[in-house]
């Protein structure tokens, strides 16, 4: 399994949620967990997806992403779990 | 699993606190290009770089976006030219054209550096040696990504003061040859002592004889990542100080090796070392003085200033070590004048002076860097600030350096101006008492001895 790690900052508005979703779920990425908070207005959520199926090259789907969170007004970040794995743990 | 306050941690560190990997280096081995005929040579050396180095930009680029950690440089460091054109170069200008070559490699693989035109003369030097330094000058001054590196003393053989005396020369002649720029070539050129095999950073770096024929090294940095680490830790004692630079310094490195094997897998090229190095940036809160004055001081420079760098130093080989398998290089806090705002703030403020800087180096990776001095200073007093710091690393077993800039046409009270990570720098006061006598003899500084240290 490869994991990597969705992260989605900016300001909360109406189906945030649902555009980050229609996008992993036509790109073949699953979700393995959501956590999500809302802190003064302000939208934090982190997904540990699944990109093992993935059709496109990784690196397409990180920028696809982006793109996707500077059309919906909020930032969005993918990038592989190893990063935070080999700073956070021994 | 991963928790969503050790994601944010690690975001906020690459967004706001500047944390990015300094350099991937691919070392390139061209002893297998030597040739007699000079052509011949070229061909094969260009060609060598320009097929291991064919993808090293590309790779980097899709370690940056996959893992979202900024790479900022992606370099090449090669076997010192003194030994490759050794057989081929009759003549200065004949090295000359070895740069030329590298520069068009540069260019072809797109890295803004090339490390490597360098001399191995801590005992004595070939005649192609001093061939190759003679036409330092003029090979700064017709390329724009070639760095170039001078190793004249070590613990184990004493110091060359010939090839010192030769060195102040040459560093003069640079700053002549380019003038048009504040002597910029002069910030491409490293006079060292006990020059590391593996440096991944320039303008120092060469690929030493006893690696392999392609090697991966890699440099991490975060200077902004500690300062703001110790915001927290402000009034705590020792103890907390230190094991919050050294749990910082595992995190940064961490990154580090991760890159390191990454980009060590994708291209199919063995991974040499991590050098754990605190590298500044010209950019506000990416600066190593700013981490000195969060422990303590007013400015740095003020009383205190070593041990607080020796202190630092210390913390981030030991909070290093353990996060990467092979750790090499320079391995240290850099202290670069014109690359850190915090280090030209104190000498513009007047705290901080050459001597001082001198001191730090005692304790500290590398030695006196990106210093701009007036551009009058003699050959001779370039020569004897450069066996002082040699001495330091000499008697002390550790890396020194000197990067000096003679900014011909400045003096005290005006700015060099160098641009991009080179940073900018007030020209710094010089001892103007003479050492002409001293550095006009001949020979070598014999080792010292390796006992009674006192």
């Amino acid at each position: 399994m490869k994991k990597c790690i969705v992260t989605v900052l900016g300001k909360d508005k109406v189906g945030i949620i649902a555009k980050v979703c229609t996008y992993l779920a036509e790109n073949g990425i699953n979700i393995l967990d959501i956590s999500q908070t809302i802190v003064q207005g302000y939208f934090n959520m982190m997904m540990i997806v699944d990109v093992t199926d993935i059709k496109k090259d990784f690196v397409v789907i990180c920028e696809e992403m982006k793109a996707l969170g500077e059309e919906v007004g909020v930032n969005i970040r993918c990038q592989r779990e190893d990063i935070f794995e080999k700073m956070h743990r021994l | 699993m991963i928790n969503m306050y050790e994601v944010s941690e690690t975001n906020k560190m690459i967004e706001q606190e500047n944390l990015d990997v300094r350099t991937i280096t691919l070392g390139i081995s061209l002893l297998d290009c030597i040739d007699s005929d000079l052509k011949e040579l070229n061909r094969k050396i260009y060609n060598k770089i320009t097929t291991l180095a064919k993808n090293l930009v590309s790779t980097g680029q899709d370690i940056e976006t996959e893992f979202g950690i900024p790479i900022v440089n992606k370099r090449i460091s090669i076997t010192p030219v003194a030994i490759v054109g050794a057989a081929a170069c009759r003549t200065p200008e004949d090295f000359v054209e070895i740069a030329k070559t590298l520069d068009a490699a540069a260019l072809e693989v797109g890295v803004n550096f090339i490390g490597g035109y360098s001399a191995l003369v801590s005992k004595a030097m070939t005649p192609a040696d001093e061939m190759l330094i003679r036409s330092i000058p003029q090979a700064l001054a017709v390329t724009e990504r070639v760095c170039s590196s001078i190793n004249v003393g070590s613990t184990r053989t004493g110091i060359n003061m010939d090839a010192v005396r030769l060195s102040g020369e040459i560093v003069k002649a640079t700053a002549e040859a380019t003038k048009e720029r504040d002597s910029l070539g002069c910030a491409k050129l490293v006079v060292f002592c006990n020059a590391p095999d593996d440096n991944p950073f320039m303008a120092g770096a060469f690929l030493g004889v006893t690696e392999a024929d392609a090697v991966i090294n890699v440099g991490v940095s975060g200077p902004g990542v500690v300062k703001k680490a110790l915001e927290k830790v402000r009034g705590k004692g020792f103890e907390e100080l230190c094991e919050t630079i050294k749990k910082t310094a595992f995190k940064v490195t961490r990154v580090g090796q991760l890159v390191a094997g990454e980009a060590s897998r994708r291209m199919g090229i063995p991974f040499g070392i991590v050098d754990l190095s605190l590298a500044p940036t010209p950019d506000v809160g990416d600066s190593v003085a700013e981490i000195l004055e969060e422990i303590g001081l007013e400015r740095v420079g003020a009383p205190g200033t070593t041990a607080a760098l020796a202190l630092l130093n210390d913390q981030v080989k030991k909070g290093g070590v353990m996060a990467s398998s092979y750790v090499g290089g320079l391995s240290g806090a850099f202290i670069p004048v014109s690359e850190d705002q915090g280090m030209i703030d104190a000498v513009l403020a007047g705290s901080l002076t050459l001597e001082k800087l001198e001191a730090m180096t005692c304790v500290c990776s590398v030695g006196l860097d990106m210093i701009a001095i007036p551009g009058k200073t003699s050959a001779s007093t370039i020569s004897g600030i450069i066996a002082d710091e040699m001495a330091i690393g000499m008697v002390n077993q550790k890396t020194t350096a000197v990067r000096l800039i003679p900014v011909i046409g400045k003096d005290v009270g005006d700015t060099a101006e160098f641009g991009g990570l080179l940073g900018y720098a007030p020209i710094m006061p010089v001892n103007e008492f003479g050492c002409e006598t001293f550095v006009n003899r001949k020979g070598r500084i014999p080792a010292p001895i390796h006992s009674f240290k006192n």
